[in-house]
């Protein structure tokens, strides 16, 4: 390892057919079943606070995502909480929501995030600001994910800026973008997806599953179509922490579908808390079994010290041992 | 105007032709706007497409016409600005995540390229939007640009044809 040139200190080298140096992109190439999960940023300046959400998931997550103001709310930045991840060795997604920023200020952070060691970037559109706690900002929208994707996929491929000036050195980043098969127009939703995948994603995250029949429904017209082979999709889910906050988040988090049965059987449980982790265990094993998906990404606001035992109920590691080390130095084995 | 706009919308196809047919006129024209200048006619222009379109389409003049991409439904209506939408916000019932009182402007677009002959242009990503060149009229950029093309052929032309030298 030689420190301090171009990168490689942080990582493993970029495998052919490869376009990262990180874990998460090795993981997936490799045919494993990887999961990702959402770090809840803090409202604060302590650098602890990231640290200690970080160590809570770091035990089962082959990438940690670092949420750029989602739902419009204000949190510590991605780019920050990234900042501190990279320098304590951890493998964060950065994600970059288009509501914030315009393309010159975008640019520049991908560039700055891959000096960092930040080897994957979730290209979003971002809520309208209307949903977050400030709705009176002025939301930018200068860009959306796909031609966001395109713009960083011209960066790293041609070595270029979007005004066509040169980079000398180019971000060299595993792209990804998001995907929702539960909100309407459900039969354009794949075909999206392949307009994502023509920008330059690579892997999709997407919004929380509580629907198998749906995502079944999807994932055959996304294999139908071929996507599963260009593009990995882990599929997004999360613990639901009583029928309220089901009801809450079906009505307030937009793109959320919770159907009534997942509602009615919280109800009727008498820990509720336990079982919305029974139900997330249950749904990611049925995930598992569906052709053509390549992971999950396990969103548990405000209950991330239940991600690890989700993970390790749920079997899907099998007898994969993830750890921060493991995170920085070893490659997987092949 | 909100029900006219959803009228396009409905009518997609025979607006598509009809789109199609004065774009061809237009061009057909080509000589004459340029002899006229196109500086000189850029603000007329604009003013009679802001009228056209705004009533039929409830056009932002962006400045880039998409509308033949996008199903004959302005994106510039969306209130994300997405030129690649619907986004994953929609709601149930098929409404703007934003403003609940509108149905989502991609959710009809991707309705009005289904009834189109030649809808599938939106299956593929397009450009972001040029923001310098907002409020301009979109027919005089085209014409500008084929007489820039046809300056360009004529040159390689000439420039094939002329003995070196």
């Amino acid at each position: 390892m030689n420190p301090g040139s171009n990168g490689e200190f942080y990582d493993y080298p970029v495998l052919p057919g490869g376009s990262s140096r990180g874990r998460l992109e090795r993981v997936l190439r490799s045919g494993r079943f990887a999961v990702t999960a959402e770090l809840n940023p803090p409202d604060s300046a302590n650098p602890e606070d990231t640290f200690h959400q970080a160590l809570v998931l770091s035990s089962v997550c082959d990438a940690i995502n670092a949420t750029d103001a989602s739902g419009a709310n204000c949190h510590m930045s991605s780019m920050g909480i990234c900042a501190l991840l990279t320098r304590a060795g951890y493998s964060p997604v950065l994600q970059i929501s288009c509501r914030d920023r315009n393309r010159i200020a975008i640019q520049g952070d991908v560039l700055g995030a891959a000096a960092m060691g930040v080897h994957n970037v979730l290209c979003l559109t971002g809520d309208g600001v209307q949903t977050g706690d400030q709705p009176e900002a002025k939301p930018v929208f200068d860009l959306d994910s796909i031609s966001l994707l395109g713009i960083i996929r011209g960066m790293r491929d041609d070595g270029v800026f979007h005004s066509g000036r040169k980079i000398s050195s180019p971000p060299k980043l595993f792209l990804g973008a998001a995907a929702n098969p539960f909100t309407p127009p459900y039969d354009w939703r794949p075909l999206r997806l392949a307009k994502k995948i023509e920008a330059g994603a690579q892997f999709v995250q997407t919004q929380y599953c509580y629907n198998i029949s749906m995502l079944e429904h999807y994932m055959t017209v996304v294999r139908d179509l071929g996507l599963d082979k260009k593009c990995f999709i882990l599929v997004g889910v999360g613990p639901l922490a009583s029928a309220r906050t089901a009801n809450w988040m079906r009505n307030n988090v937009p793109g959320v579908h919770i159907p009534d049965s997942i509602i009615e059987r919280l109800e009727g449980a008498k820990k509720q808390q336990a079982e919305g982790k029974k139900i997330c265990v249950e749904l990611i094993q049925q995930i598992r079994e569906i052709p053509g998906i390549s992971g999950v990404h396990v969103m548990a606001y405000r209950q991330e010290e239940l991600v690890t035992e989700i993970i390790s109920e749920s079997r899907i590691l099998k007898n994969r041992i993830i750890d921060k080390a493991a995170a920085r130095f070893e490659a997987p084995e092949q | 105007m909100y029900a006219v706009r959803r009228w396009a919308t409905r009518n997609a196809r025979s607006l598509e032709w009809l789109y199609k047919v004065s774009a061809s006129a237009f061009e057909a024209l080509d000589p004459l706007w340029c002899k006229i200048g196109v500086q000189r006619l850029e603000k007329p222009f604009a003013a009679a497409e802001a009228w056209a379109k705004g009533l039929l389409f409830d056009c932002q003049m962006c400045g880039r016409c998409v509308l033949s991409d996008t199903g004959m439904t302005c994106p510039a209506n969306c209130p994300k600005s997405l030129r690649n939408g619907p986004c994953g916000g929609v709601r149930g019932n098929g409404h703007c995540e934003i403003d609940p009182g509108m149905r989502c402007v991609w959710l009809e677009a991707w309705e009005g390229a289904m009834r189109m002959r030649n809808g599938q242009a939106i299956y593929h990503p397009l450009p972001q939007q040029d923001h310098s060149i907002e409020g301009s009229s979109a027919w005089m950029r085209l014409v500008a640009e084929s007489a820039a093309l046809c300056i360009e052929e004529d040159k390689a032309m000439t420039d094939a044809t002329e003995p070196p030298s």
